[in-house]
């Protein structure tokens, strides 16, 4: 990726607050948000996370103006816009779908919402300037949208949208039409050119690893709910709800029974993440990374810890190793790939899990252990 | 291994012929199809009177002679431009409306605009002559009226070439992109949406074109005069002037056309220059 080191633009200014209170919006009978209450800080990045029909696009397009909520209210900066249409909201978006205008350059896609907004064309042509440079594509000004790559186009789509000085960065899914390096690249870049600029920024997203990279604050939403609403790491280490812990990020669920605060799994007593769950059969939900492997002799006995290694999934520094318990049940475990080599296809190995407080749920009939992705 | 490869190739090259043959047929056939007609009218027009006569082009020249074919002229090429025009102006923000606003409508739109196809024109007169009334009343009984009648004619065709141009773009992002930046509709739809759609534009213009030029029966019905009334009345004075200015006003009609679409090519090329 090209570096491209330049003082914040002229057309900055600071973040503002944003609130999401209780909105409602129901597409016949299917409810895309249920009551989504969200306040954003001034200069924050919130992605919005979730699998697909969960209503984060609906979020981000009510906020954008581009539909009407049933009920609910959107307040930006202390001013309630949710009766303004979208022309009026002065927000800029980037969208899922290349959206630059194919009849006009880099440079006037750029300065197109300039234009409108009255802006001389001195000015204009400065300020595209600067905005261009901001995404390291002044080389490409006079390019058309049908000769720039995904990413440039996207790019200059971020540049557009950065151009009015919105009061709200709006992000619909913009790497999800990207080659991976790409998105990753520019997944960097748009959290760069946010920290310079300040805008307050939602971006929505169904990749978790884009979310937990990118974001001051992940949501994760399901049903047109927020399910929970945290930092990446604690959204990721300390998922309040088994449906957080099995969407963000590989799980094991692993029966086990909660005894007075505390959860036996295979033998091993670990902490909760909830010291009131009540005593019973639960499944506890364990990230591949808290699983640790030890190699046992070929003719070690019947163990509920001891397993055969029967795959791995070589991830370049890291490797997932698969074990298997005895009676189909599979577990996952995330070494280090040195570490992992250690362990080849066939050979039996002993489990060590990591005391880490653990989530439970209830224990579902007939539920054995197993992976979750 | 080469000899399947060398065989291959040979059997590729004996399609390739025998495709050009038949497309040259096709051509041929076609050719004359259109050719030997405007041939005869030609020919027609040429005859001098007597079965020994020499060729002339006295039918050609009193062509002149009749200042209400001019006239008629003139009031045609008026009728295509405002039917043109009225006819962009009402559809294309209906189209856009109806794709993004309304698109439970699209089917119901498209059924209407097809309509004018299913109804034949001495139907639509039936229809149209009581509201001709009407239309007499407010806006006089000049032939420019039957713009009204044309618009609903055309309908069809430049619907067809609209929507065609409005499915080659993504008019939604295209438009919420545009929205968000502070444009309001008649911006998006001037300034976004028919600037890239150049070409369905001049393609629905020149059908519009082209219908109108060509109609009889409406404005025959309708006691209006037209290009094609004028020509028919001409007809039963002097043949072969009549003939006459049928073929020019298909050449006419050729010419204008190739000059539109070679105009908006032009343009095209000269963007598409610009951007590389």
């Amino acid at each position: 990726m090209t570096e491209v080191q330049v003082s914040a633009p002229t057309t900055t200014r600071a973040g503002v607050e944003v609130r999401l209170e209780d909105l409602q919006r129901r597409y016949g009978t299917v409810t895309a948000l249920d009551g989504l209450s969200l306040t954003m800080e001034p200069g924050e990045l919130v992605a919005l996370l979730g699998p697909s029909g969960c209503g984060k696009t609906t979020a981000l397009r009510l906020v954008a103006g581009l539909e009407d909520a049933d009920s609910g209210r959107i307040v930006v900066g202390g001013k309630d816009v949710t009766g303004l249409p979208a022309n009026r909201r002065d927000m800029g978006m980037v969208f899922q779908a290349y959206s630059l205008f194919p009849n006009m350059t880099a440079r006037q896609n750029v300065a197109f919402g300039l234009r409108l907004r009255g802006v001389g064309a001195g000015e204009r042509t400065k300020r595209a300037g600067e905005m261009l440079e901001l995404v390291g594509l002044s080389a490409q000004s006079d390019r058309y949208a049908h000769q720039m790559s995904g990413g440039q186009q996207q790019r200059v789509a971020l540049a557009r949208a950065l151009a009015i000085r919105p009061t709200v960065l709006l992000l619909d899914e913009p790497l999800s039409a990207l080659d991976a390096r790409v998105r990753a690249q520019l997944r960097d870049e748009i959290r760069r050119v946010q920290l310079e600029v300040g805008t307050t920024t939602l971006f929505v997203t169904h990749d978790q690893e884009e979310a937990l990279a990118i974001a001051d604050r992940v949501g994760v939403m399901r049903a047109g709910r927020l399910e929970q609403l945290g930092s990446p790491s604690d959204v990721y280490a300390r998922p309040r709800t088994p449906f957080v812990a099995e969407f963000v990020g590989l799980s094991n669920r692993l029966a086990g029974h909660v005894n007075g605060g505390t959860v036996d799994i295979l033998g091993l007593r670990l902490p909760l993440v909830d010291p009131t769950t009540p005593d019973g059969g639960v499944t506890a939900i364990v990230r591949p990374e808290a699983v640790g492997l030890r190699n046992v002799p070929d003719d070690t006995g019947q163990d509920a810890l001891v397993g055969t290694v029967v795959a791995t999934a070589f991830l370049g520094a890291i490797s997932r190793v698969t074990v298997d318990l005895g009676g189909g049940a599979l577990v996952l475990a995330q070494l280090p790939t040195s570490e992992a080599a250690d362990h080849p296809a066939g050979s039996r190995v002993r489990l060590t899990l990591r005391p880490d407080p653990v989530l439970v749920t209830p224990l579902a009939v007939g539920e054995a252990a197993g992976v979750t992705a | 291994m080469a000899e399947v490869s060398t065989a291959r190739r040979g059997v590729n090259a004996r399609s390739r012929r025998r495709l050009n043959v038949v497309r040259g047929v096709i051509f041929v056939v076609l050719g004359l199809f259109f050719l030997v007609p405007l041939y005869s009218m030609a020919e027609f027009t040429t005859r001098g009177a007597g079965a020994q006569a020499h060729r002339s082009l006295d039918a050609w020249r009193a062509i002149v002679s009749y200042p209400d074919l001019t006239r008629a002229l003139l009031i045609s090429l008026e009728l295509a431009a405002i039917t043109s025009i009225a006819l962009l102006a009402l559809l294309l923000p209906t189209l856009v409306w109806v794709r993004l606003r309304l698109p439970r409508l699209r089917r119901v739109i498209e059924f209407l605009c097809l309509l004018p196809l299913a109804i034949p024109a001495i139907v639509l007169v039936v229809g149209l002559a009581p509201i001709y009334l009407w239309v007499t009343y407010f806006f006089g009984d000049s032939s420019l009226t039957l713009a009204f009648a044309y618009a609903v004619l055309v309908l069809p065709y430049a619907s067809r070439a609209l929507d065609a141009g409005l499915s080659a773009i993504d008019v939604a992002t295209l438009s919420e992109a545009a929205r968000s930046l502070g444009a309001g509709w008649p911006t998006v739809i001037f300034r976004v949406i028919v600037p890239n759609m150049s070409g369905a534009l001049l393609n629905a213009g020149l059908l519009s074109v082209a219908l109108v030029l060509g109609e009889f029966t409406i404005a025959s019905l309708l006691n209006y005069t037209n290009l094609q009334v004028a020509i028919n009345m001409l007809g039963r004075e002097n043949a072969g002037v009549s003939i006459a200015v049928a073929l020019g006003s298909l050449l006419f009609a050729f010419v204008l056309l190739v000059a539109i679409s070679v105009v908006g090519a032009r343009r095209h090329g000269a963007r598409t220059v610009e951007e590389g």
